[in-house]
């Protein structure tokens, strides 16, 4: 827990939040994130259907797939479905990598 | 000194009473299903609902789980809010009774007290608002009718408190108070209006860094009681603790500032102390049976056995100084549970009690009287026992047996 956090005669009632929850977001949760080698992957989709949050985009204009990190859990099935293992789940380095929005 | 308000004496029973009461404190919402004893609360308010007696929305619900969540919804708008159950309806409310207390809702319940199933049983004990000890909500016990109409309109005060903010439970023993026709004296309309006011709601910090008044209103939008993971949720439970804390004094100060309105108070509104001065045995009770060992204790006075009476009004928060301070001098006590707690040493009441006591210097000898479970009645023969036995201990100086059940079969 970092110093920032409030004491408890410093936070709302009731929980109410401090933040907007618009800026709240699943992929927040996660603790690994995936990076894809471009070289290794074909394409094939497969990461895109396996995916339980949707959260692995096929984008038709650029006949490429992306990754929405913002609702990403980090849960590591496309890295364990990829046939080529064109995907590996990491650890962030910094407070950015791997986050959304 | 304001000149007290005109009062009449009619008779209600406790049920009546309550209903009576939360009309008067024109509540907004009441959102309830129905259960013995609590029944003629609803059927009541639900009568003045249809004759146009007061603005309220009546909310019949498929269950007690909804009722909860209805009052919890509704009280988070700024609404005032009442409901009443008991027994498996109050079980049933379990969830949502944590929630409510979570949310700092200040929703008003009365739990007209009754036992649970299995085997059914629908008469008069505690273990249903017993059950609900750790639930978050300000539990407030009553001796008759006249209380639980008294209490009723005390609790909106205590509860809508911007300092307190927190539930209330008024518990009165199912059938004894409920169903029992009593000479109330009750305050007109305007006196209670007076006395409870509008409901004031703490101001709190929105995202938006704007400070606002503590309700759900599209103007100044807020997320309340969302998820708090390990590095949150442990502040927000030790502020809800804060409210109980704060209540120990908002009590106090209801009782008194109720006194001067009608001329009735009862005990500093957290004890009831009866003949304690220089008592050197006695009773802690909960509810109803008080009455019946006041009574028992003018014949021991009589006699000239020093024995007195401590009725537990509030039991939570808990009023651990008021209870030290008013058994300071008494050598022998019992403390009576109407609740089983299953496989514990003695009832929730006795543990708490004892507990209390042990960190002061000279403690009096404690045991523990089960008794009344499934609306078994206390006969004042059997209460009479209870001082006896404690003249027992205190001539003999030793506890042969800590836990007692009153009025068994063996």
């Amino acid at each position: 827990m970092s110093g920032k956090e409030k004491s408890w005669r410093e936070v709302s009632i009731a929980g109410i939040c401090s933040k907007s929850s618009l800026g709240f977001f699943t992929g927040d949760w996660k603790t690994y994130y995936p990076v894809r080698d471009v070289e290794k992957c074909t394409k094939c989709l497969t990461c895109v259907m396996f995916c339980p949050e949707g959260a692995i985009k096929w984008a038709p204009e650029k006949g490429d797939i992306w990754f929405d990190m913002s609702f990403c859990k980090g849960c590591g099935i496309c890295a364990n479905e990829c046939p080529t293992k064109a995907i590996t789940m990491k650890l962030p380095q910094t407070e950015e990598e791997g986050r959304g929005k | 000194m304001k000149e007290q308000p005109k009062q009449e004496t009619i008779p209600l029973n406790g049920d009546e009473a309550i209903a009576l009461a939360a009309k008067q404190c024109d509540v907004d919402v009441v959102a309830a299903y129905p259960i013995t004893p609590q029944t003629i609360i609803v059927e009541k308010f639900s009568e003045y609902v249809a004759n146009g007696e007061v603005q309220t929305e009546f909310v019949c619900t498929e269950s007690e789980h909804s009722a909860m969540t209805a009052c919890l919804a509704a009280a988070v708008t700024g609404a005032r809010t009442f409901t009443a159950s008991a027994s498996a309806g109050l079980a049933l409310m379990h969830e949502m009774l944590f929630v409510t207390s979570g949310f700092r809702a200040p929703v008003v319940m009365a739990v007209a007290n009754r036992a649970l199933s299995a085997p059914l049983n629908i008469h008069g004990d505690q273990s249903d608002s017993m059950a609900e000890r750790d639930s978050g909500w300000i539990h407030i016990y009553v001796e008759n009718a006249q209380e639980a109409y008294d209490s009723v309109i005390q609790a909106f005060k205590i509860a809508e408190d911007t300092g307190v903010s927190l539930p209330v439970i008024v518990g009165l023993d199912g059938f004894t108070i409920s169903h029992t026709l009593e000479n109330v004296t009750v305050l007109g309309d305007d006196a209670v209006d007076q006395f409870v006011g509008e409901r004031q709601l703490p101001i709190v910090l929105t995202h938006e860094g704007k400070t606002v008044p503590f309700k759900l209103d599209p103007e100044n939008p807020m997320t309340m009681g969302p998820n708090a993971l390990p590095n949150y949720y442990f502040e927000f439970k030790r502020q809800q603790e804060e409210g109980m804390r704060n209540a120990l004094k908002k009590i106090q100060e209801v009782n008194s500032e109720y006194a001067k309105l009608t001329g009735r108070s009862y005990g500093d509104g957290l004890v009831d102390n009866y003949k304690l001065d220089d008592a050197e045995i006695a009773v802690v009770v909960v509810g109803s049976t008080a009455g019946t060992l006041k009574f028992i204790v003018d014949q021991m006075r009589q006699e000239g056995v020093k024995a007195g009476v401590l009725r537990l009004r509030t039991f939570r928060p808990f009023p651990v100084e008021q209870l030290r301070s008013a058994l300071k001098n008494v050598k022998t006590v019992a403390v009576m549970d109407k609740a089983m707690s299953f496989g514990g040493f003695g009832g929730a009441v006795f543990g708490e009690v004892r507990n209390a006591l042990y960190d002061t210097k000279e403690h009096p000898t404690i045991v523990n009287y089960i008794f009344g479970l499934g609306g078994r009645d206390a006969t004042p023969r059997e209460l009479r026992k209870i001082y006896d036995d404690l003249l027992k201990i205190d001539k003999k100086g030793n506890v042969e047996t800590t836990v007692h059940f009153l009025g068994l079969r063996e």
